[in-house]
């Protein structure tokens, strides 16, 4: 166990060193970090005093190893457009994102895991079959025209939420949250459904195809035999089965939801990282662009890592299989 | 100027009244108000950007010497008076009562301090003060400026020069404006210090910039506001659904195709007016061969049959009516009609594509050629529209454009002076911080590269050159006698027309999105200043 | 619905084309695969509609009125023209014209034409690449296999929008912002397949690892036929079933990677308009009464990928009985 958790936290490691060389690549190559700070009119002999003092003319392993430090402290370099440092736009608009990424999770869990339920038990029910529509349409509508659809509908014919922004934030700490205000709530409903829809039909899918599956299985056949009601059956075998590979992958998706995000914030101007990101895009600025893509990394490592420990501490018959030699 | 017109339903009336007795203990009338730009307010620091939005953000904290009333007028800021005791010296008087929002007193010493700083490398607005002028303090509140030359027109830009504290400046390391290598980013351009009628209270760039009322502020405040809470939304559509839903009081701009829509939804209301801003395309003219084209060898453009084949290919007045839904003024000049008095002398001669063909044929471009026009698409009213409406009149004399339309900030890199003017044809606005031609003579069609002025030519992006027409410039500068120097300005733009400079299209009309709760002046020059807005209570 | 009795390896009989094409389209339509499709009337539906798709979009340059990428076909004068059946519709735009006088339907038809190009170029590009590594990977094992499973993993973890922004951001870089609109297209197939090869990669190392050990394999060994043969004759064709239904599932995900990128202004540019640009310039006259702009595409676009969908999905539970 313990030699798997090594293993696993060396393999983290490195896939942070990778997505640490390419970001550095694109701060370094993509975008001249030098001619992006200089002024309008900064001689030759300035610029290169410049490159001197960043240290743009040592070796490049000496840069990257450089790069990589200031990066393991949260110095990932200066914004562009905003002349301000990446990691401090990171951290205010980081809290709005989460908090995003966590109300759609959560939403989508929720009837993700009902609507399963629910279409598995009853699969021939009309209510099955809407379920299972809702499904193909969160699925094959894109993100955007589902927030646009939204906003149309909610927010400019009917007027009832919000069709853009945070509402009102509380500020606790570093940290700002919009659950505490009536505004903060009513202006997190839409771009929750439109990030957590697409996760939602995943997990739907995923608790009916797991719940047909268990039933099919022998010993929720004994169960009945032994008489136990189906309530029972149901609830305290066939679905508490079903949880573990439900759980995990929403904690992998998790970090799909952060990146979508991306679409969702633009549609709804929510002011999060993945917001910053795409104007980023736009603008072509570098630093941001590889700083997002190293705190995004980290995020997805972090919960992989965590995931895969957990899935073997509730899952015995994967520590057999890890045991051996690969 | 408009103002706009308060409009209540009897409900409306109700609500605000039961609200208003509900809320009695509150401070009387006191207002938060929202506004949303499409662009966003990036630094603080008042010498980074020399751009429209940017200075009237500034101007709610910042101040300086003089200033401009709600009709444009130069009235006495930061300065009580002044005079001209020889056409070389200046002299100012100014305030004594004036505190910066840190307490400390406004006196000369700051005055001469912003002169160098807004002079140093890295600033935006060098070009506020002609090269060569000299401050002098006399005593702690009379400033003399000496001057080089005569200059009737030396405070016409002012009223965007902002006056900082000198001793905030030095004990935050923030002398230098926006320092060059922006490793750590400046002070200034995360706080303020200024002398304005409010102060910044939070500022999270993209996000939200909150200001509240400077209690010491020295002039009588006309607004009604506890605080303005500034949120950029790029997005149009959600701008006006923010508008319309009461989420925010005052949007700029609004989207053309949305102003009816607006209009009708008994909320709020558009305030339209010309602006002051006109809208033009330019060519390289001196470019041996052009950067983006393929023509090698030599330069199309400085054919002038080309020149005026383009000219007449673009019709101003259907992109007026298609692209503009009617809200924009064609012009034959390279200034709007407010602003110079004989503009009535000049009429822009409507388009002719087969002339424009004929003269295609005539320069040895019978299939025309290909050529990249460079285009921004979040500055002006429907920008990118506008050129695409501009590729599609073109293509019809066999001009093929390959179009790189982009965010304003990549394009003004690419095009502008810093960048080295890497354009081969574009479009940009122009309205002259002056409110005088003189500037755009000057600035956007003197020629480049003068060894005597090296600031001639600074965003003349085409390059375009005549002697002649730069004696004129240089004669209307110093011409005191107004009907004179008319004349002079109206030689020159004659000149222009002929070498077919640049194809102005039009001055844009303003739009701004107001909640019928808010009151407040809309100056042509497009600056939203809030201080001058009062919102009914709820 | 009930039809277990069929194994797997012995469904994508259909890709094994050694028999004559009548032969082979004949064992086609008595397959279950056939069989099950004319069962589904949804499915059938959403075949034919996808096809529609595709047959418009190959023959756009004969139906549109217009060619929409050709600024010299635009008349400004025609510009924000109602869909015909409205008051102010005008012939011959059947859908009505956009702020630039472009007939919407033939927009949509040369849309459709990028649209399915970046996705079916996408997909064809993933699915080499991931074959490739695929094959290798489960051929060699080993440290070439550890190497290219790690390296997959770690893309796993990465969705494909994130990987195509930050590809088209950084070419954007390198390139000054500058690229024609066939580049421009290039760069959406290059970002959109290098996000999605790992799926087939995966798949195809699974199986060439099962077959590796049998008999034939060991046989073809023997009489001396190159590793490259035998992967791509014997191994590969084993694996193609379950390699279409993730191709059918990646193909919509590919079309709406395009359509997001395009319409977050990543993607195909305003002169040369996919379905995500239209929508994302449409949107801008959604709320001022001039709907058809962006209804249209929009309705498209969900119209195809639902359909595209919907064969991905009875494919999957076709090939895969165990999943009804």
């Amino acid at each position: 166990m313990l030699a798997f958790t090594v293993r696993r936290a060396i393999q983290a490691v490195g896939v942070m060193i990778a997505v640490g060389i390419i970001a550095f690549s694109m701060f370094r190559f993509a975008g001249d970090p030098v001619n992006q700070m200089v002024a309008i009119d900064t001689s030759a002999a300035d610029r290169a005093a410049l490159r001197h003092s960043l240290g743009l003319d040592d070796p490049i392993p000496v840069q990257f190893a450089h790069y990589f430090v200031n990066a393991a402290q949260f110095k990932f370099g200066v914004s562009y457009q905003f002349r301000q440092p990446v990691a401090s736009l990171l951290a205010e608009r980081m809290p709005a994102t989460l908090e995003l990424a966590i109300c759609a999770t959560v939403l989508s869990m929720v009837f993700g895991i009902l609507m399963g339920v629910y279409s598995a038990l009853r699969r021939d029910s009309l209510l099955a079959k809407i379920f299972q529509a809702v499904s193909l349409i969160g699925i094959s509508l894109p993100t955007f025209l589902i927030g646009i659809l939204l906003i149309y509908l909610f927010a400019v014919t009917l007027g009832w939420l919000p069709s853009f922004g945070r509402g009102d934030v509380v500020r606790i700490g570093w940290w700002t949250t919009g659950l505490l205000t009536v505004s903060g709530l009513k202006a997190l409903i839409m771009p929750s459904v439109t990030l957590g829809l697409f996760q939602m039909t995943l997990i739907m899918r995923l608790v009916r195809a797991e719940m047909l599956e268990v039933l099919r299985t022998d010993y929720i056949r004994f169960a009945r035999a032994r008489g136990l009601t189906t309530r029972a059956i149901h609830f305290g075998h066939a679905l508490k089965n079903t949880l573990v590979p439900v759980i995990t992958v929403a904690g992998l998706q998790f970090g799909s939801v952060i990146a979508f995000a991306i679409i969702t914030e633009t549609v709804f101007q929510w002011p999060g990282m993945g917001l910053l990101f795409l104007q980023a895009v736009q603008n072509v600025d570098i630093p941001i662009m590889a700083a997002y893509l190293l705190m995004v990394s980290l995020i997805f490592v972090t919960i992989n890592f965590i995931v895969d420990i957990l899935y073997t501490v509730v899952d015995p018959r994967l520590r057999a299989t890890i045991s051996r030699p690969a | 100027m408009q103002m706009s017109v308060r409009q209540m339903s009897v409900r409306q009336i109700l609500l605000a009244a039961i609200t208003a007795s509900i809320a009695a203990f509150a401070p009387a009338s006191a207002q938060t108000l929202r506004y949303a730009n499409q662009g966003d307010l990036k630094s603080l620091d008042p010498y980074t950007l020399r751009e429209t939005t940017t200075i009237a953000h500034h101007g709610h904290v910042y101040e300086g010497l003089v200033a401009r009333d709600k009709e444009l007028k130069v009235v006495p800021g930061l300065a009580e008076s002044w005079e001209t005791p020889e056409p070389t010296r200046w002299r100012f008087h100014l305030r004594h009562d004036v505190k910066f929002h840190n307490g400390d007193p406004f006196t000369a010493d700051d005055v001469l301090f912003s002169a160098d700083r807004v002079r140093a490398v890295g600033s935006d607005f060098a070009t506020v003060l002609p090269a060569g002028a000299k401050f002098v303090k006399v005593d702690d509140y009379t400033v003399d400026v000496m001057l080089a030359s005569p200059n009737p027109i030396l405070i016409t830009q002012w009223d965007g020069w902002y006056i900082m504290d000198k001793k905030w400046c030095e004990e935050n390391s923030a002398v230098a404006p926006t320092p060059a290598s922006a490793t750590t980013p400046s002070y200034a351009s995360l706080h303020e210090n200024g002398t304005g009628p409010f102060f910044i209270e939070s500022h999270q760039p993209g996000v939200k910039t909150v200001f509240k009322p400077y209690a010491g502020w020295w002039r009588k405040p006309e607004h009604n506001l506890k605080e303005i809470v500034f949120t950029p939304i790029a997005s149009a559509s959600t701008r006006v659904a923010a508008l319309l839903s009461g989420e925010v009081d005052v949007i700029e701009p609004v989207p053309i195709q949305d102003i009816q829509r607006v209009n009708a939804s008994g909320n709020a209301k558009v305030l339209t007016g010309p602006e002051l801003r006109t809208l033009f395309i330019g060519m390289d003219q001196l470019r041996d061969e052009l950067l983006y084209s393929n023509i090698k060898g030599k330069n199309p453009f400085k054919d002038i049959r080309v020149r005026e084949a383009f000219y007449k290919a673009i019709d101003v007045d259907l992109i007026k009516n298609r692209v503009m839904r009617g809200l924009s003024t064609p012009s034959a000049l390279m200034i709007a009609p407010e602003l110079f008095s004989l503009s009535k002398d000049f009429i822009r001669p409507k388009a002719d594509p087969e002339a424009a063909k004929k003269l295609m044929v005539a320069a040895g471009y019978p299939d025309g050629f290909e050529v990249t026009m460079d285009c921004p698409n979040d500055r002006y009213v429907n920008d990118a529209a506008i050129c695409e409406a501009v590729v599609g009149m073109l293509a019809r004399i066999g001009v093929k454009i390959d179009l790189l339309a982009q965010p304003k900030q990549l394009y003004f890199a690419k095009v502008l002076k810093p960048g080295g003017f890497k354009t081969s044809f574009f479009m940009l606005g122009w309205q002259p911080a002056s409110q005088d031609s003189h500037n755009v003579m000057h600035d956007i069609m003197g020629c480049r590269e003068d060894p005597q002025d090296t600031s001639r030519g600074a965003t003349n992006l085409s390059g375009y050159c005549n002697k002649d027409f730069d004696a004129l410039t240089d004669k209307a500068l110093v011409e005191t006698d107004a009907a004179k120097r008319d004349q002079l300005i109206k030689q020159a733009f004659e000149i222009s027309i002929k070498d077919y400079a640049y194809i102005p299209l039009h001055q844009q009309a303003l739009a701004w999105g107001v909640s019928n709760k808010v009151k407040l002046t809309q100056r042509p020059d497009n600056q939203v200043l809030l201080y001058w807005a009062t919102k009914q209570e709820q | 619905m009930t039809e277990t009795a069929v194994p797997q390896q012995a469904e994508p009989s259909a890709p094994r084309p050694r028999a004559a094409p009548a032969g082979w389209l004949g064992r086609a339509l008595d397959s279950d695969v056939f069989y099950s499709f004319r069962r589904s009337r949804l499915t059938m539906i959403a075949g034919a509609v996808t096809l529609l798709f595709f047959l418009v979009a190959i023959l756009a340059p004969l139906l549109a009125v217009q060619d929409p990428f050709d600024p010299a076909q635009l008349q400004l004068m025609n510009s924000r023209i109602a869909p015909l059946w409205t008051a102010d519709g005008q012939s011959p735009f059947l859908l009505g014209t956009d702020e630039q006088g472009r007939d919407v339907l033939s927009a949509i038809l040369y849309g459709l034409r990028i649209s399915l190009a970046v996705g079916v170029l996408g997909v064809v590009f993933a699915g080499a690449l991931g074959i490739l590594l695929g094959l290798i990977a489960g051929y060699f094992g080993g440290a070439v296999d550890s190497l290219i499973m790690r390296i997959a993993d770690v893309q796993l973890t990465f969705p494909a929008i994130l990987i195509a922004l930050l590809v088209n951001g950084v070419v954007k870089s390198v390139f000054g912002n500058r690229l024609d609109a066939a580049s421009t297209l290039a760069v959406l197939v290059f970002a959109i397949g290098l996000s999605f090869w790992v799926q087939y990669a995966r798949t195809v190392r699974g199986s060439v690892m099962v077959e590796k050990n049998r008999d034939y394999v060991a046989a073809a060994q023997l009489i001396g036929l190159p590793a490259p043969v035998i992967m791509l004759r014997h191994v590969l064709p084993n694996t193609m079933g379950p390699i279409l239904v993730i191709a059918t599932i990646n193909l919509a995900l590919a079309i709406i990677t395009e359509a997001t990128l395009s319409f977050l202004g990543a993607g195909m540019p305003d002169t040369m308009p996919s379905l995500g640009t239209l929508i994302r310039v449409g949107n801008n006259y959604l709320f001022s009464g001039e709907w058809w702009i962006v209804a249209f595409p929009g309705f498209s676009l969900a119209a195809l990928i639902l359909s595209i969908n919907l064969l991905g999905d009875w494919l999957r539970d076709a090939l895969n009985p165990k999943l009804r």
